[in-house]
């Protein structure tokens, strides 16, 4: 195993779920709830030293009884390592702590994440739409069960049901 | 005195100063403005509600995602070749490297390795493209803040440039050029030349600039001490480009995380030091310096070679042959109808694009299409940081700011 995630999994063995290295990428999973000691963990230990942040996403697996994936990627200036932390939340209750509190940067980026795929955010000081229009009640459109063609507007449209 | 305590001590009124109690006290009321969507200065339709004291700015608001159109979501429909042309699209004004770090990033999901001469090509071209994206900033950031000529001189050097865009692809600004392994052209002999030229060309130009804007004090002004970030806040937002490197962090993924040809060129990172606006305005310049060393080092080194990697299970096949060989052609046709059979598993890449790290992060299940393809666009990062940055500022300064990041708002809401 990596020494990163081997470091990490001796620090939180409870929290730590497993991890992964895949085309020189390393990501670790962890639970829902050691989530935010895991990151300020990363964020603060001199050895890890994660003070760059790369990007927040999110994945959704619908057959999964956890069915989101919230992913933070954090980069080392100094160590020059990149650490992927993977958690899952299920559908009925997808909140995870907001990371804002140790990367300022995570702030529009969990808010996308939020516009995107409704996954809330624990903390958060202003977590609202941020890419979809603030009054948008159809949905959160990179669910998979979200259709391209968007919802309902379409069948608004007259010139493409107009049978002439 | 350091720059950070200027704009707190400057622009704050002691309350605890004599002179104060003998103020007369005014009816003070805050004031809501919408800045945007349709201002000349906000590249693109972006809105920014500010909250304003008299003239500075107190709080400010980025409304985003008028020019939203859903790419990340169009792109778990497609095959992994035909995103390439939605990756123009998203930073409209330099589309090659868009092109390129999406390309890379899907290389690296597949394991390829791309032939020599493809990797020299691409830089080159990258490079150029960062040349015109740097003087396209340099145009619009001069004009925003006051100085029109600048803008004549970059726009007439950034088409020169645009027009070998033309030659070599058919397009000037959504080129789809990369390919998957390679690229889809090679260089004619009139274009090689033609960039040998701009090469003795250009640098006497970039001297240029600098006398129009060093020795203009409304510019010095403007961009001194004027948005001011330090490097630990600047790594927490997750800045990068220019508008990391203005502060002092050298940050840059074509050092840190060596790839294509770059490790090949010898280049050095400008860095700042105050982390102000005009900091990052001298990192431009610097670079567009580097860019034309890289390129003649690309010039040089290039040797005859094919141009795509030769992995037909990925890999297109040579357009002449499509035309001409039927096996060729179905190739080509199950490429983009069905895509290729990409492995189960993740991978982020970062690319040094001019603005900063564009990545792509895809996650596959296997099969033809990418199940989640995610943009790290710096554009939309680098506007978290705005309301922290603007604070303080007068109204007329948050133009400098926008411009400071160099946003363009195809990328930031994708």
């Amino acid at each position: 195993m990596h020494p990163i995630a081997e470091k990490i999994q001796s620090r939180f063995p409870e929290g730590f779920l497993g991890a992964n290295e895949w085309r020189g990428d390393l990501a670790i999973t962890v639970k829902r709830e050691a989530l935010h000691d895991v990151c300020s963990y990363i964020r603060k230990d001199p050895d890890l030293d994660c003070d760059y942040m790369v990007h927040v996403s999110s994945v959704d697996w619908p057959d999964d009884e956890e069915r989101f994936e919230v992913v933070y990627e954090v980069y080392s200036i100094r160590k020059r390592h990149r650490i992927r932390i993977k958690t899952r939340v299920p559908e009925h209750d997808c909140l995870v702590d907001s990371m804002t509190d140790l990367w300022m940067g995570a702030d529009f980026m969990e808010r996308e994440v939020f516009d995107m795929m409704g996954i809330r955010f624990n903390r958060h000081p202003d977590l609202r739409r941020i890419l979809m229009p603030d009054d948008y009640t159809e949905g959160y459109p990179l669910r998979k069960d979200f259709p391209v063609q968007g919802k309902g507007w379409r069948d608004t449209f007259d010139f493409l049901n107009d049978p002439t | 005195m350091k720059l950070e305590d200027q704009r707190t001590t400057v622009y704050k009124v002691d309350p605890n100063h004599p002179e104060t109690e003998s103020l007369p006290t005014l009816r003070t009321e805050e004031l809501l403005l919408n800045m945007g969507p349709q201002h000349p200065s906000t590249h693109g339709v972006l809105k920014v509600i500010l909250e304003l004291e008299g003239e500075r700015i107190v709080k400010s608001t980025p409304v985003l995602g008028f020019l939203h159109r859903g790419v990340e979501k169009l792109a778990e429909g497609g095959t992994y070749h035909q995103f390439i042309p939605h990756t123009d699209r998203l930073d409209y004004v330099c589309a090659m490297y868009n092109n390129f770090a999406y390309c890379r990033a899907v290389e690296k999901l597949m394991d390829i390795t791309v032939p020599d001469r493809a990797e020299y090509l691409r830089t080159l071209v990258a490079e150029v493209q960062r040349i015109i994206g740097h003087l396209f900033w340099l145009g619009t950031q001069a004009l925003d803040i006051g100085a029109m000529t600048v803008f004549f001189y970059t726009f007439r050097d950034r088409e020169i440039l645009l027009d070998w865009f033309d030659e070599l692809c058919g397009a000037r600004l959504t080129t789809s050029w990369y390919r998957i392994g390679g690229v889809e052209r090679d260089f004619t002999p009139s274009l090689t030349e033609k960039v040998q030229r701009f090469l003795d060309y250009f640098p006497p130009k970039i001297d240029e600039y600098v006398v129009f804007l060093e020795k203009n004090r409304i510019w010095l002004a403007r961009t001194r001490g004027v948005a001011v970030i330090s490097a630990e806040d600047a790594l927490s937002f997750g800045l990068s480009g220019p508008t990391l490197r203005g502060s002092g962090v050298d940050y840059d993924l074509r050092k840190y995380e060596p790839y294509s040809a770059y490790p090949k060129c010898e280049f050095s990172v400008p860095v700042g030091k105050n982390g102000d606006t005009y900091d990052r305005y001298w990192i431009r310049i610097e670079e567009m310096r580097e860019s034309l060393k890289i390129i003649q080092q690309c010039l040089q080194q290039m040797e005859p070679g094919p141009i795509l990697a030769d992995v037909p299970s990925v890999t297109l096949p040579p357009k002449d042959r499509v035309f001409t060989n039927l096996e060729s052609m179905i190739q080509q046709f199950k490429l983009f109808s069905q895509g290729f059979d990409a492995p189960a598993g993740e991978i982020y890449c970062g690319t040094e694009a001019h603005k900063g790290e564009l990545g792509f992060y895809i996650v596959s299940t296997g099969g033809g299409r990418p199940y989640r393809l995610k943009i790290r666009a710096p554009s939309f990062i680098h506007m978290g940081a705005f309301d922290y940055m603007a604070k303080g500022y007068m109204i007329a300064d948050a133009v400098t700011i926008f411009g400071t990041y160099d946003i363009v708002m195809g990328e930031c809401d994708r």
